[in-house]
């Protein structure tokens, strides 16, 4: 069993799969649309449409880039509000052609610069929210690596969320949290733990759906493992009505700290 | 906050009812005169109170949640719903438990946020103001419910909401589960706003991450005081990330209005006129 901060570290790891990684290895026929129609186009989020099997879907997903020159170009993985916005303008595409939505997160958090606070953070993940909360079209969001905070949630309000085995979730970095706690950024693995942010943690407090087994499989057979299960997920919200989806979703989240 | 100390209120036998009536007198005491943050000038305690919290040069203090009810709502017409709702320590944070009672008696509140219903200008509303002195106002699992709950009411009966908001956001000692109410909140908002209700926010000095990217930004009506420090990233962190000095009024209500993200700035004093005309606007017959 690895501890919270060797998940932690597990899921920054060189070399783990990222979002586009994901996307090419679970579906086929895959177009990349661009821009959120507003300011400009933010490569921190890839989204576009592509098929499952031979069904359409909306596929959106952070990209934090491989090498260097990419992660510059992806800016590490931190969308800024037009991500945002370009992730919420595919979603709407989604509901009109009755598309379901499946969003891959991983981010260490939504950026946080001048630009990011002047075309309004806060106000897009904000609106995220509260659309993804009635998007008459089913959604699954998956989180792959980093869940940080407001940031990864913007992409993970749907009707089933699932996580990697090695992924975590968390309202605050370890190292945020720990310099907060103790004035002291070392302390990462003691706040790992005190976060309770690992996979684990996420289904016993009934965060996430399932949890998806990563340890002694190769990615290949994870991303078959997937699909199948994407499949079967998406088959059955098919036949659900899209009142009792949304009414689902609603108490999704409604039950978490509910107080009787 | 380093005003704090007068602006408690008054320990009332009603208080342990869970309900505050409007107008209840809260104690100044005879503290020495504050420094104004803004003008530098020593302002007395009673003749801030005397202008709620303003100081002449238009500076506004931070206030408790039950003086600003006391100062928004119709004398009497508030009445305080799910008082008795206390965070718990959910995922055995250290030092939480500790921190909660220490929050509880500095803020004499049992959580951070109020609500209720109240009339404002004789306009019928929900109402949830949340307190800075209970832990800056962050967003546990508490306020999440309560202002969930707070939704589902007035959607039930048709109800505007009118909010105020002063956080730093997502209350770090609940994990996860406080990022959860952002969703959970923003549902009921959702569920609200389909059912053609109204609902404005007051932004109050700071509103800040988890609950600027969820509640404080869903509003039909957005408005802010005057000076309110406002934003996703509060301004320390971007500066360690960017490694430069913010421009001057960077993330105040004033740059919010210019960007865009805020509807109008009300000074406090005329708040209430403000609240009771928009409230008459979307009467619903």
């Amino acid at each position: 069993m690895k501890t919270a901060y060797e998940k932690v570290q597990a899921a920054r790891a060189k070399g783990r799969p990222s979002g586009i990684g994901f996307i090419k290895g679970i579906f086929t026929d895959f177009i990349e649309l661009h821009g959120d129609r507003r300011f400009a186009e933010d490569s921190a989020i890839v989204g576009g449409i592509a098929r499952l099997r031979d069904k359409p879907v909306t596929v959106i997903a952070m990209e934090k880039g491989s090498n260097t020159k990419e992660k510059v170009f992806r800016n590490f993985g931190s969308p800024n509000p037009e991500g945002y916005r370009k992730a919420l303008r595919l979603m709407k595409q989604a509901e009109k052609f009755h598309r379901p939505v499946i969003c891959f997160v991983d981010t260490s958090g939504a950026f946080c610069g001048i630009g990011a606070e002047e075309r309004g953070q806060g106000q897009a993940i904000a609106e995220n929210l509260v659309e993804m909360m009635g998007l008459r079209v089913p959604v699954i969001a998956i989180l792959i690596g980093e869940g940080g905070s407001g940031g990864a949630l913007a992409l993970a309000v749907g009707d089933e969320v699932w996580m990697l085995e090695n992924a975590f979730y968390s309202v605050i970095s370890p190292e945020g949290c720990a310099s907060i706690l103790w004035k002291d950024a070392k302390r990462n693995k003691e706040a790992a733990e005190c976060l309770k942010l690992t996979a684990a943690d996420m289904k016993q407090m009934q965060v996430i759906e399932q949890i998806i087994q990563e340890d002694g499989l190769a990615f290949s057979e994870v991303f078959a493992n997937l699909e199948e299960q994407l499949w079967n997920a998406l088959e059955e919200k098919a036949h659900t009505d899209l009142d009792t989806l949304l009414a689902a979703r609603y108490e999704r989240f409604r039950k978490f700290g509910r107080l009787d | 906050m380093q005003l704090q100390g007068f602006f408690k209120k008054p320990k009332n036998e009603l208080e342990k009812g869970g309900r505050t009536p409007a107008g209840a007198t809260a104690e100044v005491h005879a503290e020495p005169s504050e420094i104004c943050p803004a003008c530098k000038k020593a302002v007395s305690p009673g003749e801030l109170w005397d202008n709620n919290l303003v100081c002449s040069c238009g500076h506004h203090f931070r206030m408790n949640a039950r003086q600003r009810i006391d100062f928004i709502v119709d004398s009497g017409s508030f009445f305080e719903m799910d008082a008795d709702l206390r965070g718990q320590d959910v995922i055995e944070f250290p030092g939480y438990d500790k921190k909660l009672k220490h929050a509880r008696l500095a803020s004499g509140e049992k959580e951070a946020v109020v609500c209720g219903t109240a009339s404002i200008g004789g306009g019928a509303c929900a109402l949830f103001v949340m307190e800075p002195s209970f832990m800056m106002g962050s967003m546990g699992t508490v306020v999440g419910e309560k202002i969930t709950r707070l939704f589902e009411y007035a959607t039930a009966r048709s109800l505007p909401v009118v909010g105020y908001t002063v956080s730093g956001g997502a209350r770090m000692q609940e994990g996860i589960l406080s990022l959860m109410q952002m969703a959970k909140t923003s549902g009921a908002v959702r569920r609200h706003s389909d059912a053609g209700n109204l609902y404005i926010t007051v932004l109050t000095d700071p509103t800040t991450g988890g609950v600027t990217a969820s509640f404080a930004m869903e509003g039909d009506i957005i408005l802010a005081e005057p000076g309110a420090l406002i934003g996703f990233a509060g301004p320390r962190v971007i500066e360690q990330t960017i490694r430069k000095k913010l421009p001057e009024g960077f993330q105040r209500a004033e740059f919010l209005v210019q960007r865009g993200f805020v509807d109008r700035i009300v000074p406090r004093a005329d708040q209430k006129k403000m609240l009771a005309r928009l409230l008459m606007l979307h009467e619903r017959g």
